[in-house]
C-alpha cells in the first residue's frame, strides 16, 4: 500500500490560469456587441410607461431622443416637467429647430426613415407632449416613438395605469 | 556565431488577463444596455388652416374614444374601464355591417362598422390627461389590431401573425388596416 502512496506529492497542484484571459475576452466581446455608448447626462427623470404591442427601433441612428420629465435639479429648474433636447433643457418651441437640425446631419438617402422616440415620464401631462407633437409635425418629422417598457401581460398594464 | 543559437524567451502572458478586465470593466461603465422599445405612431402632416369637417364618414364607422384629465374613458358614449377598451375595439372593427369583409367573424350590427376598411378608431384626449393612460389607450388600440390580426393568421396560415413572410403578412394587413386618428387635444379644465 504505501508503495503507491509515498510517491504522491503532499501539496495541492495551483489552479491553471491560462484560459482566464480568454474567458474574459469573451466577456469584453460580449458586452461590446450587446451595450451601447452611453451618451448623455440625464438631466430629467424619466420613468417609462408600459406598454405590450411595443416594436424595437431598428437604426438607433435615424433616431432623435426627446426626453420629457421633472429636472432631477428641482432646486434650478423647478418641479414643472421640462423637454431635454440633447445635453440641456430646451422649451417647447424649440423642438422643431432641432429635430430639423439632427435630420440635417443624416445621410439625405435615409432621411426618410429618420424617427423621433419621445421618452415621456408617466406622470407628464398630455398637454406637453401634444405640444411637442405639434412642433413635430410642423418640423414634418412624422415617425414618432413613444419610448415605453415591456408589460408582461395585459392585466400588469392596466394594474400599472 | 554561437550565440545567435539562443532560444528567444518566452512572452510572458499572466497580465493579459489584467489587461482583459481593465478593458471588460471600462466597456461595462461607458455603456448601456437598454434596448430602445415603444409604440410607433404615425403623426399627420402639419396643415395651418383647421382641416376642414365635412367629410362623408358615417358616425358608425367612427369608434370615439375620449380621455379626460381624472384619466376617465369614454367609448362610445359609454363609461368603460380600460381592460374593457380592447375587445369593445375589436367586437367595433370586425363588425362587418355590410358583409363585404369575408373573413370578419363580428356581429354584422347595423349601428356598428360597416367594414374593417371603413372603420376608424378616433381617440381623443384632454390636455390634463397623463401621458401614461394615453400610452395604455394607444397601446389597447393597436393591440385590438394586432390581435386581429393574430387571429386570421392562425385561422388562415395557422402560424403566429409574427412568424408570416412579408407577403403573407400584407394580406392579412389588407383586411385589417390599422386606422388610429388622433383628434387634437381639448383643453376643460385642468
Amino acid at each position: 500500500m504505501s508503495k503507491f502512496s509515498s510517491k504522491k506529492p503532499k501539496e495541492i497542484p495551483a489552479v491553471n490560469t491560462a484560459s482566464l484571459p480568454d474567458i474574459v475576452f469573451m466577456l469584453l466581446f460580449f458586452f461590446m456587441v450587446t451595450t451601447t455608448m452611453r451618451d448623455l447626462e440625464m438631466l430629467v427623470g424619466v420613468l417609462k410607461p408600459k406598454a405590450t404591442e411595443i416594436q424595437k427601433i431598428e437604426r438607433k441612428d435615424l433616431t432623435t431622443y426627446i426626453y420629457v420629465g421633472t429636472p432631477n435639479n428641482t432646486e434650478s429648474y423647478g418641479s414643472e416637467p421640462r423637454v431635454q433636447l440633447d445635453d440641456q433643457l430646451g422649451l417647447v418651441s424649440d423642438v422643431q429647430a432641432f429635430v430639423i437640425l439632427k435630420r440635417e446631419e443624416i445621410n439625405e438617402k435615409e432621411r426618410p426613415k429618420f424617427m423621433v422616440s419621445i421618452k415621456a415620464d408617466v406622470n407628464v401631462k398630455m398637454g406637453l407632449i401634444s405640444d411637442i407633437k405639434q412642433e413635430l409635425r410642423k418640423a414634418q418629422a412624422l415617425k414618432v416613438m413613444y419610448s415605453s417598457s415591456p408589460a408582461s401581460s395585459a392585466e400588469d398594464l392596466y394594474r400599472s395605469m | 556565431m554561437a550565440r545567435n543559437k539562443r532560444a528567444t524567451p518566452e512572452i510572458n502572458a499572466g497580465s493579459m488577463a489584467d489587461i482583459a478586465f481593465l478593458l471588460l470593466i471600462f466597456f461595462l461603465v461607458t455603456t448601456t444596455m437598454d434596448v430602445d422599445k415603444g409604440l410607433a405612431v404615425r403623426l399627420p402632416p402639419w396643415s395651418e388652416e383647421p382641416q376642414d369637417e365635412s367629410n362623408d364618414i358615417k358616425e358608425k364607422n367612427i369608434f370615439v374614444v375620449l380621455v379626460n384629465a381624472n384619466n376617465d374613458l369614454l367609448v362610445e358614449d359609454d363609461y368603460l374601464s380600460i381592460d374593457q377598451l380592447r375587445s369593445a375595439a375589436k367586437d367595433f372593427i370586425d363588425n362587418n355591417g355590410d358583409g363585404t369583409c369575408e373573413v370578419c367573424r363580428g356581429l354584422q350590427l347595423p349601428s356598428s362598422s360597416d367594414n374593417p376598411k371603413k372603420a376608424i378608431l378616433s381617440m381623443q384626449n384632454d390636455r390634463g390627461t397623463n401621458y401614461s393612460t394615453y400610452v395604455t389607450v394607444r397601446n389597447e388600440l393597436i393591440a385590438a389590431y394586432s390581435e386581429l390580426r393574430q387571429d386570421l393568421a392562425l385561422r388562415r396560415f395557422g402560424i403566429d401573425y409574427t412568424d408570416l413572410s412579408d407577403e403573407s403578412r400584407k394580406e392579412i394587413n389588407a383586411f385589417y388596416p390599422q386606422i388610429i386618428s388622433e383628434a387634437e387635444p381639448v383643453k376643460i379644465g385642468g
